[in-house]
């Protein structure tokens, strides 16, 4: 069925409800509701969220957003969490204990941090042995939740307040880690990087892509951040779109090792589109930055003409 | 019929969880634990256990697995020693506070640093306020019955609390003893099903586990678990009567050796009571009158009970295989006497440290206490109350 947002908003259930304490603006519960509703409504899910922004904000004793079974333990211990819950699952299975015509799918959220940081180890781990298990990281390119510090998803340059841009050292000096393709280099059976953008097509067939692939599947969705990034709420769906069209966040997905980019730009746009937005890049627009913005672009150049390049090379005949 | 074996402290370990036979184990090797998930996965392997086994790629991920398989619904189970506690040590709270009675089997160890593979206490006493319950192992047999004994207690309706059973890596876990095996249908049926009134897998009940619980709740929901922590004990000696019934073999809090009419007493946990119930005997065909009080039940602490089982003696030695390093006193040690002092029980005490990184504590050692302890008795000079047992100083 041709993909339809209109009707899949107004059929399927966002398993997330309102009344969350999410920031205006926020990019995660958007990209959160939208991949929940890729499940089938016959299924039940447990969903299970590293410690960050969206635990702290959608589980507040003794309310809670998520309409299905929900866990969160601690920060660094999604991957390693969501492993027990769905080991359970299958020993329960294997058993007769659960009900025959019971599918749960397991799903975990984890910010930049959780993710890419303090939660890579459990992440991996779990990714290595094969859990039945979708991991969604939510990126917004830093410790949003402790209030804006720098990550190994922070892209160089960025005012963060761990790496402020100061007289001597103008923000963070260090080029972001590449998360999608380490995940990529587990060899999983689908590893997948997207945003909400338009439609949010991309995002819907990818999050199904990644829940109704048996084994462990990984995606890496771009999630802007207001306060982070420094615009304004009604600004989110511009700076997805910049980030695709600038080639700053490459939407591909790599299928048993075949990679498709999914989005090719028609025209793709200088970096300052996407970077003049936000003020956490705003001392790069100073007289004699001009440097960094070349510094910039020349490193997502590199990693977009490395993407066409595993492209092609993994798709050769 | 039990069935008579000779079994490492480990493999005994390894038994009992085959018998019990957990939906979910997750562990990562460490020594001197290791053979319990070696032994374990053989299980696995040739489907002698319905187990999902999860190798993880550390202790942490290890308790976060048990935690996840636990809230799920299932039995989960796990083994470790010394650094990997550590490591687990803030999924070792979240645990106990999201009320799941996950089992461990701790195998004792030094925790580093410097890095020592042998012996100590450091490791549970490190987590002894995590709100875990603590059961001790003087031997291969204590180790397999009270892993026999744990879910049934762990998982009743007035506990809901993790428990951990401990026992001396390598001068147990390593060593080969007679033991009585109880057969696999006379432990499944002792054991039980476990069937949580809630979890994440009920589809008919969605659950949210694990919440940011602030100002207005955390206080209360701390008090929840210092209940249940409470309510263990009556349940822990409920279950001992059980087993008592069906295995013939006794557990109460702690055991009291030759205490009735003793004079001179020594507190202490684990295989070192093996030895002092040896000198016990000695001196007693001296017509030394020595007891022995071997703590079981280290969380909860029989604190009351404890109080009255000495209130006869003339002096007490604590022996502490751990250091505070607080210069005040091991933990058993201080629990002892904030006991004594509550329960207006007036003895003399004294602390002694002792066979830290695993250093060997001999007879001669413990006989060495008895005798400071006559004379404690008899002068009522206590001296430092805070020693070292077998340490060199040259």
């Amino acid at each position: 069925m041709a993909y339809n947002m209109k009707e899949i908003v107004a059929n399927k259930r966002p398993h997330f409800t309102e009344g969350h304490r999410m920031c205006a603006g926020c990019g995660a519960p958007v990209v959160a509701r939208h991949i929940m509703r890729a499940l089938k409504e016959e299924d039940t899910a447990v969903v299970c969220s590293a410690t960050g922004c969206m635990e702290v904000s959608t589980f507040i004793y003794p309310y809670t957003a998520w309409e299905d079974s929900f866990i969160h333990t601690a920060f660094e211990c999604a991957g390693s969490t969501l492993s027990g819950v769905e080991a359970a699952y299958k020993s329960l299975k294997k058993q007769g204990k659960l009900p025959e015509d019971q599918h749960t799918k397991f799903i975990a959220f984890g910010g930049d941090g959780g993710t890419y940081d303090i939660g890579i180890q459990a992440l991996s781990g779990a990714m290595e042995r094969g859990h039945d298990m979708t991991y969604v990281c939510y990126d917004n390119g830093a410790y949003m939740n402790t209030g804006i510090q720098r990550s190994s998803a922070t892209p160089r340059f960025a005012d963060t307040t761990t790496t402020p841009a100061g007289k001597v050292i103008p923000g963070k000096m260090q080029n972001r880690k590449d998360l999608a393709l380490i995940m990529a280099n587990h060899h999983l059976p689908y590893v997948a990087q997207t945003l909400a953008m338009g439609d949010f097509k991309d995002l819907y067939e990818k999050a199904e892509k990644a829940i109704y692939t048996e084994g462990p599947t990984f995606l890496n969705v771009l999630a802007p951040c207001p306060r982070g990034w420094g615009y304004t709420t009604d600004e989110l769906m511009e700076i997805n779109k910049l980030a695709a069209q600038t080639c700053y966040w490459p939407m591909y997905e790599v299928v048993d090792g075949k990679y498709h980019i999914t989005y090719k730009p028609a025209k793709k746009l200088p970096i300052e589109e996407f970077l003049k937005k936000q003020k956490r890049f705003k001392h790069m627009f100073k007289e004699g930055n001009e440097w960094m913005i070349e510094e910039f672009q020349k490193e997502v150049d590199r990693r977009w003409q490395e993407l066409l390049d595993l492209e092609e090379m993994t798709n050769k005949e | 019929m039990s069935i008579r074996e000779r079994l490492s402290g480990n493999e005994a370990s390894a038994t009992a969880m085959k018998q019990i036979n957990p939906d979910v184990v997750a562990a990562f090797p460490i020594t001197p634990s290791t053979e319990i998930p070696q032994y374990f996965s053989t299980f696995v392997a040739n489907g002698t256990v319905d187990t999902e086994f999860v190798a993880v790629e550390s202790e942490h991920s290890a308790m976060s697995a048990c935690i996840g398989a636990e809230a799920a619904g299932s039995r989960a189970m796990t083994a470790t020693s010394a650094n990997g506690l550590s490591l687990m040590w803030e999924m070792i709270y979240i645990a106990s506070s999201l009320r799941l009675p996950i089992v461990m089997s701790l195998v004792n160890r030094a925790v580093s640093g410097p890095l020592n593979i042998h012996n100590d206490h450091s490791d549970a006493m490190g987590v002894r306020d995590a709100g875990w319950i603590m059961l001790f192992s003087e031997n291969n047999q204590e180790a397999y019955d009270n892993l026999l004994m744990a879910h049934r207690i762990a998982e009743h309706k007035d506990v809901l609390l993790p428990l951990m059973v401990c026992q001396d890596g390598f001068i147990t876990s390593h060593s080969i003893e007679n033991i009585m095996l109880e057969e696999d249908s006379e432990v499944k049926k002792f054991v039980g099903t476990y069937n949580p009134e809630h979890y994440l897998l009920n589809r008919k009940e969605p659950i949210a586990v694990g919440p940011l619980d602030v100002q207005p709740y955390l206080f209360e929901h701390k008090a929840q678990q210092a209940d249940a922590m409470r309510a263990s004990k009556q349940v822990i000696l409920d279950v001992a009567k059980d087993f008592e019934k069906w295995t013939g073999r006794k557990y109460g809090l702690f055991e009291e050796y030759k205490l009735e009419d003793a004079e001179l007493a020594i507190v202490c946990v684990n295989s070192t009571a093996g030895t002092t119930k040896y000198v016990v005997d000695r001196l007693r065909e001296k017509g030394i009158k020595a007891g022995l009080l071997k703590l079981r039940v280290y969380r909860p602490f029989p604190g009351e009970e404890i109080s009255k089982a000495l209130s006869h003696v003339k002096a007490v030695a604590v022996l502490d295989k751990s250091d505070s390093l607080n210069s005040a006193g091991g933990a058993i040690f201080t629990d002892v006497t904030s006991s004594f002092q509550v329960h207006k029980v007036n003895i003399p005490t004294v602390n002694y440290i002792y066979g830290i990184g695993g250093r060997d504590t001999k007879s001669d050692d413990i006989e060495s206490v008895y005798k400071d302890l006559a004379y404690i008795a008899k002068t009522g000079d206590i001296g430092i109350p805070y020693r070292y047992l077998g340490l060199r100083r040259d």
